[in-house]
């Protein structure tokens, strides 16, 4: 089970970023092999629709879960069609590291 | 040219069959081939008749516009003349839509989650594993804490002012206080400050 976590940098000790769409790093974390991968977002310095961009890019790395501060008006409906599920943490203090032992649980 | 992209329809409670079939002596006779409404037919069929509901107040629960529902209702009630006259059966499925799903609150990690499987229940959390989960309304948040406002800017690309950017809602979604043209965010390529 693959989960994506929209971060504003590309180490462990990364927060979360204010915007799904416009964040820095999209942080793949797989559950069972515990693997970190980093992939840079593209879509960060896009004049519009850098969500559902985004949402494209997550998406096609077969996310199942997407952890973010936000999530927008346009990606809502993407996502629920797409069956991928948001949480919304409004916690950006959280590091990436403490995020990824809370999804040890 | 490619037609233009239908907005994806909002439905919030898919049917609980998934088509009807005619009988009576006649019905083996007849042309059986199934008329097929769309969810976004019954729903709107739902929200207008069952419901109640105006065609505007219904427009605004599918996230489409008023002339959009209306042109789905329509629609809706022509397939379901045509399979009552031919004897036709129903069958309920497809259409651009997606359903939407209920969202949760978690006590241990105060986080936020929806359920996408409608089938399945959700017993924990999917974060923090705790067990302490209760539903909530997303209208809530939204009336509670406005959209909160990020280190983003938005600014205007006839007259350079600037607003802070509030998390959620695309920029060009304001107009400029200064000169009422549309916003842009900051540091994107159309936001460039037109010289005259």
């Amino acid at each position: 089970m693959k989960i994506a976590i929209a971060s504003n940098g590309n180490t462990l000790e990364s927060t979360l970023d204010k915007s799904f769409g416009r964040c820095s790093y999209f942080i793949i974390y797989d559950r069972e092999s515990k693997a970190v991968e980093y992939i840079p977002n593209p879509n960060k310095d896009m004049e519009e629709n850098a969500g559902p961009a985004s949402v494209e890019l997550v998406a096609s790395r077969s996310v199942t879960k997407i952890i973010s501060y936000e999530f927008g008006m346009k990606i809502k409906p993407l996502l629920d069609s797409l069956k991928i599920q948001m949480i919304v943490l409004k916690d950006p203090e959280k590091t990436i590291r403490v995020i990824i032992e809370m999804l040890n649980h | 040219m490619s037609p233009r992209i239908k907005t994806i329809r909002k439905v919030l409670n898919p049917p609980a069959i998934k088509g009807f079939k005619p009988y009576g002596p006649e019905t083996g006779k007849l042309d059986t081939e199934p008329v097929n409404l769309l969810y976004e037919e019954y729903e709107a069929l739902r929200l207008s008749d069952y419901d109640m509901l105006n065609h505007h107040q219904s427009s605004v629960l599918m996230e489409v516009s008023r002339p959009t529902f209306t042109r789905i209702y329509a629609s809706a009630l022509q397939k379901i003349a045509k399979a009552f006259v031919e004897g036709r059966q129903i069958a309920i499925n497809g259409g651009k839509v997606y359903f939407d799903s209920d969202w949760y609150n978690c006590k241990g990690c105060n986080c936020n989650f929806n359920n996408p499987e409608r089938d399945e229940e959700i017993l924990k959390c999917p974060l923090c594993g705790d067990k302490r989960i209760k539903s909530f309304d997303p209208a809530q948040i939204n009336d509670a804490e406005s959209p909160s406002i990020t280190d983003d800017v938005c600014i205007c690309a006839h007259c350079g002012s600037m607003q802070p950017h509030k998390a959620g809602i695309p920029c060009n979604q304001f107009v400029c206080p200064e000169c009422g043209s549309r916003m842009k965010r900051k540091g994107t390529s159309g936001a460039k400050i037109k010289k005259n």
